[in-house]
């Protein structure tokens, strides 16, 4: 495939067109080749190929405002093969981005996609975050996303990861934030499992500023013989620091979820609280839907797909 | 067994727990007529419409369920509902983040937009408002019945099983309901009321009263209404399912 044929290749497998308008900024990565490169006024983006990935520098300069959501597309379209994406992603003061990245491994059999991010997020800015798996039927994909956040005062930062669509094979997440004072941070991430499908997360917050604000938010369906694994720790040292961890699981089959919820509070003006749930799907659910003529694995699919949406989430 | 009969349920045991629930219960449905199922609360209307259909813990029973004169004795809820029968709960499921949109489309043969919003208009509720809502506790109870209704518009079916179709249900959204019942007999479709309600049971064609899991009288909506509406008399029946 030449170089517009992937292009198109990647996005039809997200179910999505290529970007066409000029004011929307976006970057298509294939393997260790960077594809594409659109930019617009404010956004900086520096790419080098690495062996088996890419090392890329994105900044958002001081005061720049970028309206449309900037669009990232990774993947990898063979069966088999390592991607390495090494990120470094700076928001200046007062700037403001929204991605929408897209990790797309359709053919997977045997594939590692490793992020490592460094993202610091200057005063006053907002950094939004979308990051949307679409993987094949196989679940031959170790996926290994890794992150270390830094908002500074009043920065705001919103991170959603969805993992819906195809096997997740094995994830491994391992998230890290630190937050100064007024800012206010929001991680939430949506899995589901099936077959032997293993998922890890790890996601820790330090609310070290006063009045920063944290939530971290998991739903995980897991099914067949899937195992999932959720720890949430959430810490406060400062006064008026308030945070949240809430960690919403389905098991079906012979699947096995543990979720464990840590808050730690160092200081008496702060507040955190969770909330952990731990459920099946219903058999009235179920059956509504089979009614209608749903077999019991689509009835299920539609159900948890609901429980997953953004929609279903306890905003 | 009448040649007429789309439905037929053959001398019906079922038990549940300790309690027979359906005694030697027998009746017949006849295709694109509306018929009507009275009885007190605990005759075993909505039993009889689980078992009909199939549903998880009501499986185990004696007797015959003839669908266009074939057992579904051994099917599964999906396998009856590709056969054509559905059902509408007494109390609908809730769904989180699930759209009313996904959730008409799910069953529905033609899943087109302007199906799904037509559905909704036939039930009297705004596609506007109502199509990217999900199907969860924000919704009350009646306004679920509606989209439970309209997503069985859209599935077409041979034969639908309404349990209690007016409860929780405000007086101007029940004509809506019967609009979509009547919508439902005009393409052919055969309904199965459950109530005890007389102004439900008016809508009917035939009627069944039951009691105790019995069948106590069947015929014309006017016989089993004065029957009905005397409370039972002249039934003795205390209704009180026996202790096996
Ligand atoms: N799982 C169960 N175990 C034991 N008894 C049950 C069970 N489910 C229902 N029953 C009993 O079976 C009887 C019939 O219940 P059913 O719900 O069919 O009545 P109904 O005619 O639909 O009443 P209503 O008008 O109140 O809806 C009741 O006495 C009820 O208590
Ligand atoms: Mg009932």
């Amino acid at each position: 495939m030449n170089r517009d044929q992937l292009i198109n290749a990647l996005y039809e497998s997200i179910g999505e067109a290529c970007v066409t308008d000029p004011g929307i900024a976006h970057i298509e990565i294939h393997a260790n080749k960077v594809l594409g490169v659109h930019l617009v006024e404010g956004l900086e983006i520096e790419a080098d190929e690495l062996k088996d990935g890419i090392r890329a520098t994105l900044v958002v300069k001081k005061n720049t405002k970028i309206d449309q959501p900037v669009r990232i597309c990774f993947g990898l379209m063979q069966k088999t093969g390592i991607q390495k994406i090494d990120m470094n992603i700076r928001l200046e003061e007062n700037a403001r981005v929204a991605i929408m990245a897209s990790c797309t491994f359709p053919n997977a059999e045997e594939i590692v996609h490793t992020m490592d991010a460094d993202i610091d997020i200057g005063k006053n800015a907002e950094y939004i975050y979308l990051e949307r798996h679409v993987h094949g039927t196989e679940g031959g994909i170790n996926v290994v996303p890794k992150a270390k956040i830094h908002l500074h005062e009043g920065a705001k930062f919103r991170t959603d990861f969805e993992l819906i669509k195809g096997r997740c094979g094995k994830i491994d997440i391992d998230y890290e934030a630190d937050c100064e004072r007024n800012s206010y941070l929001d991680m939430v991430a949506r899995i589901s499992g099936r077959a032997d499908d293993r998922i890890l997360i790890n996601e820790r917050a330090t609310l070290r500023g006063d009045g920063a604000h944290g939530v971290l938010r998991t739903s995980i369906a897991v099914r067949d013989r899937a195992k999932a694994e959720i720890k949430n720790t959430l810490v406060a040292t400062a006064p008026n620091a308030r945070g949240h961890v809430d960690c919403k699981e389905v098991v079906q089959g012979e699947a096995i979820a543990n979720a464990i919820p840590i808050v730690e509070v160092h200081h008496p003006k702060a507040h955190v609280t969770h909330e952990a749930s731990i459920g099946s799907v219903d058999s009235k659910q179920l059956e509504t839907l089979m009614s209608r003529g749903l077999s019991e694995d689509e009835a299920t699919d539609l159900i948890i797909e609901g429980l997953l949406s953004p929609e279903g989430q306890p905003f | 067994m009448s040649q007429k009969s789309i439905l037929e349920i053959k001398d019906l045991v079922l038990n549940l727990g300790e309690k027979r629930i359906l005694d030697h219960l027998s009746l017949e449905i006849w295709p694109g007529h509306i018929h009507a199922v009275v009885g007190p609360n605990g005759a075993g209307k909505s039993t009889l419409a689980n078992t009909i259909m199939g549903l998880k813990g009501y499986l185990d029973f004696d007797g015959d369920i003839l669908f266009t004169k074939k057992t579904v004795k051994e099917f599964s809820v999906d396998e009856r509902a590709r056969q054509g029968i559905t059902m509408a709960w007494q109390e609908p499921a809730r769904y989180e983040g699930l759209t009313v949109r996904s959730f008409i489309r799910a069953g529905a043969d033609d899943k087109s937009e302007q199906n799904c919003r037509h559905a909704l208009e036939l039930v009297g509720l705004d596609p506007k408002t109502y199509l990217s809502r999900a199907v969860d506790r924000t919704l009350s109870g009646g306004e679920r019945k509606r989209i439970e209704l309209a997503s069985i518009l859209t599935m077409e079916p041979k034969l639908v099983l309404m349990d209690e179709p007016d409860s929780g249900i405000d007086v101007e959204a029940l004509e809506k309901i019967f609009d979509a019942i009547q919508y439902l007999k005009n393409k052919g479709t055969t309904i199965l009321l459950i109530t005890h309600s007389t102004t439900v049971l008016e809508k009917a064609d035939h009627a069944f009263l039951i009691c105790c899991g019995q069948l106590i009288e069947k015929g014309s909506v006017d016989k089993i209404m004065q029957y009905f509406g005397q409370k039972c008399i002249p039934c003795d029946h205390k209704n009180e399912p026996k202790t096996e």
